[in-house]
C-alpha cells in the first residue's frame, strides 16, 4: 500500500465541477489526480435522463449523463496528466503538515500531498423533521436517481414525492420513465419553485401536485407503507383533515446544502448564506478561498446549477495552473466569466447573484 | 430482482451476475455494483438495526455521505453498502447495533 502519493493540483470531487477544473488545469500543463468517492466520475450528471437547461456553451440540450461522457473524453485526450482514482474519500486535511487523507474502499488509507487543491465536493441532501423519516422507504432524491438511473433497480412501486422544485419535479418525471406511480408532488410553498415546463410535464401526465401541502407523519410496521399529508395556510399552520396516501417510497425533495467539512478543517473564512442553501467559502473572482492553495467550485460553493459549476471549475483549473507557475491563456479567464454572467443573469439569477455578492472578495492580501 | 426491463432513454449494462449471501441466504446480484443496490433489487430495505432505540434502517443518500446504510460485510461492522461494491461470495449481514471489530468478534 502506497502511504502517501505526490501531485501538482488535487481535485476533490470528479463532479461537472470537478472534471472540468481537472481538464483546465491538465490542459496547461498540470499533472492532476482526482479523487471521487463513488464507484465513478461524473456526480450528479449521471444521474440525469434529461436534457440540461443552461446555455450550449455548457451543453444545454444535451442530456445529463451525457454531459459527463463529454468531459471524460475530453479528460482522455490529454493523456495520462489526469489521473482519477474512484471509490475513494478524502477524508480529512492536516493543515500543520499540509496533507489530505484519503479511504480507498473502506480499509486502504494513505496520504496525500498536493501543491495545489480544488474542492469540488458537491452538495448533500437535506431531510425535514417528521415522525417516522428514519424508516427504511424514506429516500433522498439522489438515492432514488441512483437506485433507477445508474443501476435499473426499481425504487418501489408507489411514490409520494416530497418538494416541487426542479429537483422533485424532474425526479417525479424519471420515476415515470422507470415505470414507477407517483401518489402525489407535495409542496409546502404557494406556488412551484422548479421551472415551469417541468411541471407542465408532470401535470400532462395526470400526476396532482399538491400545493399548500406538507408530509405530517409517516407510517409502517419496518418499512414504509404510507404517509400523512395535511394542508397549510399562509403562515404555514396546519388546516383541514389529515389525508393517508399510500406509498412505498417517500422521496425528498427539500433541497441540497453545499458539502464544506474539509473547508473547515483548512480553516478558509466561512459564511451563511441562505441564497447559496448554507455555509459556504468566501472565494475571490478566481475561486480562490481564503486559504491560499485551496480552490473552491461548483455546489460546494453554493447550490447552483450544472453549467455554473462547469465554468466554476474552468476558472479554478484555470487559475490553480497559473499558481503553479504554468502558461495559462490569460483570455480564458475573461470568457469564462462573460459566461458566468449569462448564465446568472435575468430574474432566475437574481437569488445566486444576491449570495455571491456576498461572498465573493477583491482578493486576498499576500 | 426487480430490475427495470424497458426504459425510454437510458440502456442499463449491468456486469457479472454472482451470488452473495444476505443473513445466510443466497442471493444473486451484479459485480461491481453497490451491495446497497444489489439488495434492494432483491426487495431487501432494512439494513441495520439502531444501538439504542432498535429502529430500523435503509439507506438513505446513497453516496456514502450519512451512514444509514452501514451493514457487516464479510466479518467487517460499518461498511457504507452503497459505495461498496459487490464481490462474488460475499457474506452480507444485517448490523445490529454498533457492530463489533472484527478481532473480538471472531
Ligand atoms: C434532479 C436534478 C436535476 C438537475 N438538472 C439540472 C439541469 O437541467 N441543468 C443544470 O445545469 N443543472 C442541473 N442540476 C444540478 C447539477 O446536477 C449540479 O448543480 C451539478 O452536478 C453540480 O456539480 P458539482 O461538481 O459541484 O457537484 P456533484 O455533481 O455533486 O459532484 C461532487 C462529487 O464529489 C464527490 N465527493 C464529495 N465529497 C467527496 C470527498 N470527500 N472525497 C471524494 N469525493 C467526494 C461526490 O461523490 C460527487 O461525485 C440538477 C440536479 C439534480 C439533482
Ligand atoms: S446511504 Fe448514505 S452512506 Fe450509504
Amino acid at each position: 500500500m502506497k502511504k502517501m502519493i505526490d501531485t501538482d493540483l488535487l481535485v476533490i470531487g470528479g463532479g461537472a465541477a470537478g472534471l472540468c477544473a481537472a481538464a483546465e488545469a491538465a490542459g496547461a500543463g498540470a499533472r492532476v489526480t482526482v479523487i471521487e468517492s463513488d464507484l465513478h466520475a461524473g456526480g450528479q450528471l449521471v444521474k440525469q435522463t434529461h436534457k440540461f437547461f443552461g446555455s450550449k456553451d455548457e451543453y444545454a440540450g444535451t442530456r445529463g449523463f451525457k454531459i459527463a461522457d463529454i468531459l471524460l473524453d475530453e479528460i482522455n485526450s490529454l493523456g495520462d496528466k489526469v489521473e482519477i482514482r474512484t471509490n475513494t474519500t478524502v477524508t480529512g486535511y492536516y493543515p500543520e503538515e499540509g496533507f489530505f487523507t484519503a479511504m480507498k474502499g473502506e480499509e486502504e488509507y494513505y496520504r496525500i500531498k498536493a501543491k495545489k487543491t480544488v474542492v469540488a465536493t458537491g452538495a448533500q441532501e437535506r431531510l425535514i423533521p417528521f415522525p417516522n423519516n428514519d424508516l427504511p422507504g424514506v429516500y433522498g432524491a439522489g438515492a432514488v436517481q441512483t437506485l433507477m438511473n445508474v443501476y435499473g433497480v426499481v425504487p418501489g412501486k408507489k411514490v409520494l414525492m416530497v418538494g416541487a422544485g426542479n429537483i422533485g419535479l424532474i425526479v417525479s418525471y424519471q420515476l415515470r420513465q422507470a415505470g414507477v406511480e407517483i401518489a402525489a408532488v407535495v409542496e409546502a410553498m404557494p406556488k412551484v419553485g422548479g421551472y415551469w415546463v417541468h411541471a407542465a410535464k408532470i401535470r400532462r401526465l395526470g400526476i396532482p401536485i399538491l400545493l399548500r401541502h406538507t408530509i405530517v407523519e409517516a407510517f409502517g410496521d419496518k418499512v414504509i407503507e404510507g404517509a400523512v399529508i395535511q394542508e397549510l395556510d399562509d403562515k404555514f399552520s396546519l388546516i383541514g383533515e389529515p389525508r393517508t396516501i399510500e406509498c412505498d417510497v417517500i422521496c425528498m425533495a427539500v433541497g441540497l446544502t453545499p458539502t464544506t467539512e474539509l473547508f473547515w478543517q483548512a480553516d478558509a473564512r466561512m459564511l451563511y448564506c441562505p441564497q447559496l442553501c448554507g455555509h459556504v467559502p468566501y472565494r475571490d473572482e478566481t475561486m480562490r478561498t481564503s486559504h491560499p492553495d485551496i480552490w473552491v467550485a461548483g455546489d460546494a460553493s453554493g447550490i447552483e446549477e450544472a453549467s455554473a459549476a462547469m465554468v466554476e471549475g474552468r476558472i479554478a483549473g484555470h487559475s490553480a495552473a497559473k499558481a503553479l507557475g504554468l502558461p495559462v491563456r490569460e483570455e480564458s479567464f475573461k470568457e469564462y466569466w462573460t459566461r458566468l454572467d449569462h448564465l446568472r443573469a435575468g430574474e432566475v439569477g437574481e437569488k445566486i447573484r444576491g449570495g455571491i455578492c456576498q461572498v465573493l472578495v477583491d482578493g486576498w492580501e499576500a | 430482482m426487480e430490475l427495470i426491463q424497458k426504459h425510454p432513454i437510458l440502456e442499463f449494462r449491468h456486469g457479472n451476475e454472482v451470488t452473495f449471501t444476505f443473513d445466510g441466504q443466497e442471493m444473486k446480484g451484479f459485480e461491481g455494483e453497490p451491495i446497497a443496490m444489489a439488495l434492494h433489487a432483491n426487495d431487501v430495505r432494512i439494513y441495520r438495526v439502531t444501538p439504542e432505540m432498535k429502529r430500523p434502517r435503509g439507506f438513505f443518500c446513497a453516496i456514502g455521505k450519512c451512514s444509514s446504510c452501514f451493514m457487516v460485510v464479510d466479518g467487517v461492522p460499518n461498511v457504507r453498502t452503497c459505495v461498496t461494491p459487490l464481490e462474488p461470495g460475499m457474506k452480507v449481514e444485517t448490523q445490529h447495533g454498533k457492530g463489533l471489530v472484527p478481532l473480538e468478534a471472531k
